[in-house]
């Protein structure tokens, strides 16, 4: 996984950051040990392309579509997770 | 086949004890709708020795007429041992759980058409070493969205069997019968990834799903379009809504005629049996003990399946998930997470099965939390109490115009107390002595389907079941002891007045502790009785005041509600009905806490926080309305 200087750091964002629809890439999951992996498990791995769908009134939490599946998280934990839009 | 050394023949299967084999697999796979296709009416719930975990057990009848022991185990996604339901998996499977034994092969069931994810699953399944076959469920819906597998190359890939079923629908599970009743071999798959590592493990299953030219199926459309409308901004909290006053209503007003059959039914066969028995200690004994007490908690079954019926359907269609995830924010708030709002809906009609949905919160320190705070809810049982109190002190005078009175709007009052005081202390605890590990809220949306009658069948046998094993028990014993409190010490072979039994002195002993509040000894007497479940206060006072009346009718009764006015002043009632409002007065639910907790612990500090709530508020209650006066 090459990371090096970021010339455009705007398209470096969180999964927070996704709007109904948009989808990126995971690049990171900046959380604990326990928790980043039970979040692997549902599907959240590093290189997979993650989709925004629905969410509670109010956009949090926000229902994510990744391999296969749909998984709900809270935007305090949305917000670890480092994605990269793919152009 | 170094695999076939032990447990071969079938003379051991069918004479010597049973087989046992254990189903295994992800939340959402379909293992319950598998179980139950397996073993039907067969099964039983129990907790696994130790642990608070649930498990069930039952019997599956092969065509040879052989029987196996079929366990379902928690869903799970790894056998990575630091959550506890993996734990258990992972040691049940080992046979490291006394009392239950090491199974003898695994059914692991897979969603199909999330094979690329589940199948990781397979990996630490057939690491075990103990024979596997390996279940593809929901078949027919991967071939209807456009998905395909082939099982023969995935077999080899895995060594071990590959069956493609609908657990729903009963297709394919002959071929589990039939590889229950053949001989297992241990697999020995042709590679393994290290287990630690998810990534490399999601790289074998891909890599193993490729080979066996696993096609994922297109995206499940109806659910998408459902979750537009139900996830809707505006849309979906609007329908939230409906199905919470719905269901509310519901378990209210529709489980009435039910309960009051199952009520009637009651009291005409103990109306019989009084008419056909010796007039002996023993026939008051059965028909005020026994009748007048396991009866009056039965009478709740109704009400109980009822709302275990809405559960059911919200559960199993799917919509569930996505009302947790709605009520999220507003959970959130009070420290909780959204998977709290459904346990304490259901404590509305009574807080038991609202501690027994705590099960499907992961995080020990909310579903402990969520346990401390849902007999703040207003049960069902506080409801006589309320009526009677209110009727008994509070002129009935219109508030807005016909639509809301002053009886109802006190009754109200009453229950938006209960949810503060519940949402306060969730506060509390989250902020303290339960301070979150900030375990995050991770929840899994699974595609909408149609619940089945044979699993909403299933559940509300089961609860049935639980429910009149507890009244046949518990309840039973706490009515036998009361009534013969109320009726000791015998004087020249006759029981005592009231005033002079056992529970006639117990009130006047705690008469000094309670007078601050504005109550005599019989309030006490009824406090004390109430200790077992809180509709016990109306019948206890009414037997005080020689009235014969059965709770729900008790408030009718003028002469109960003018004995009352003479023993409570309207500042007593006020404080009456804050105490009932705070107490936790239900053993069942005192002794579930325990159950579910793991120990006296809990209980003990929700009992104690409750009753020092309680006093407190009542004495507050009974200083500002008595000054008033």
């Amino acid at each position: 996984m090459q990371m090096g200087v970021n010339k455009r750091p705007r398209r470096r964002r969180t999964l927070a950051e996704l709007r109904r629809g948009e989808q990126a890439v995971l690049e990171r999951l900046d959380l604990p040990e326990d928790t980043a992996r039970r979040l692997m498990e549902l599907g959240f791995l590093p290189g997979q392309m993650v989709a925004a769908a629905g969410s509670a009134p109010g956009g949090d939490p926000r229902v994510f579509r990744v391999d296969g599946s749909e998984v709900a998280l809270r935007k305090e934990t949305a917000r670890h997770l480092q994605v990269r839009f793919s152009d | 086949m170094s695999a076939c050394g032990h447990g071969s023949g079938p003379t051991r299967t069918a004479v010597a004890g049973r087989k046992t084999v254990a189903i295994v697999g992800p939340p959402n796979s379909g293992k319950s709708t598998l179980f139950n296709a397996l073993t039907g009416l067969r099964q039983k719930i129990a907790n696994f020795p130790g642990v608070t975990v649930e498990h069930r057990s039952g019997t599956a009848r092969l065509s040879n007429g052989v029987e196996i022991e079929v366990v379902d185990l928690p869903g799970v996604y790894s056998l990575d041992p630091r959550s506890e339901d993996e734990r258990i998996t992972r040691d049940a499977l080992r046979g490291d759980i006394p009392g239950v034994p090491k199974p003898e092969a695994i059914l692991l069931i897979l969603d199909a058409t999330n094979l690329g994810r589940h199948l990781m699953l397979a990996a630490p399944v057939l690491a075990t070493g103990v024979p596997t076959i390996v279940l593809l469920n929901m078949a027919d819906d991967l071939r209807k969205r456009g998905g395909g597998v082939e099982t023969e190359k995935l077999a080899r890939q895995l060594d071990a069997p590959v069956a493609l079923v609908s657990a729903t629908r009963g297709e394919g599970l002959d071929t589990v019968r039939n590889f229950l009743a053949g001989q297992f071999a241990v697999p020995r798959p042709v590679e393994l990834p290290v287990l630690q590592d998810v990534p490399r493990c999601r790289e074998w299953s891909a890599r193993v799903g490729a080979r066996a030219g696993y096609q994922a199926p297109a995206p499940p459309l109806w659910t998408r379009r459902l979750d537009r409308l139900f996830l809707h901004p505006a849309a979906g909290p609007l329908i939230f809504l409906g199905v919470v006053i719905l269901v509310f209503q519901t378990i209210f007003t529709g489980a009435r005629p039910l309960m009051d059959g199952v009520e009637s039914l009651i009291q005409l066969s103990g109306a019989w049996m009084g008419n056909r028995l010796p007039d002996a200690w023993w026939r008051a004994l059965l028909l005020e003990g026994v009748w007048g007490g396991v009866g009056s908690v039965v009478v709740f079954l109704p009400q109980i399946l009822l709302l275990f019926f809405f559960i059911g359907i919200l559960e199993d269609s799917g919509y569930l998930a996505r009302a947790a995830l709605i009520a999220d924010r507003t959970m959130a708030r009070a420290g909780l997470q959204g998977k709290s709002f459904i346990p304490l809906l259901s404590a509305y009609a009574c807080a038991v099965p609202a501690i027994l949905a705590t099960r499907t919160i992961e995080s020990r320190r909310d579903r402990i939390a969520t346990i401390l705070i849902a007999p703040f809810m207003t049960c069902s049982a506080r409801l006589p109490v309320y009526t009677l109190i209110i009727a008994a002190f509070l002129p009935e005078r219109p508030l807005l115009g016909p639509i809301l009175g002053t009886r109802a709007a006190a009754l109200l009052g009453l229950y938006v107390l209960g949810f503060l005081a519940a949402v306060v202390t969730a506060r509390l605890l989250k902020s303290s002595i339960l301070k979150s590990d900030r375990t995050p809220f991770l929840l899994e949306m699974p595609p909408y389907r149609w619940p089945t009658p044979r699993s909403l069948g299933l559940r509300l046998l089961d609860r049935a079941k639980a429910f009149l094993r507890r009244a046949g028990t518990v309840i039973l014993c706490v009515a036998i002891a009361l009534w013969f409190l109320a009726h000791l010490p015998l004087k020249d072979g006759k029981a005592p007045s009231i005033q002079n039994s056992l529970a006639g002195m117990l009130g006047r002993t705690i008469e000094p502790v309670i007078r601050p509040l504005g109550f005599n000894w019989k309030i006490g007497v009824g406090l004390l009785t109430s200790l077992a479940a809180r509709e016990v206060i109306v019948g206890t006072l009414g037997t005080l005041y020689g009235i014969e009346a059965a709770p729900e009718k008790a408030a009718e009764a003028v002469g109960f509600e003018k004995a009352l006015q003479k023993d409570l002043s309207p500042a007593g009632a006020v404080a009456l009905l804050i105490f009932f409002a705070f107490a936790m007065q239900c053993m069942s639910t005192l002794a579930v806490v325990r159950r579910e907790t793991g120990g006296w612990k809990w209980p003990a500090i929700q009992f104690a926080y409750m009753s020092l709530l309680a006093y407190a508020g009542s004495f507050l209650a009974y200083r500002l309305v008595h000054g008033g006066f």
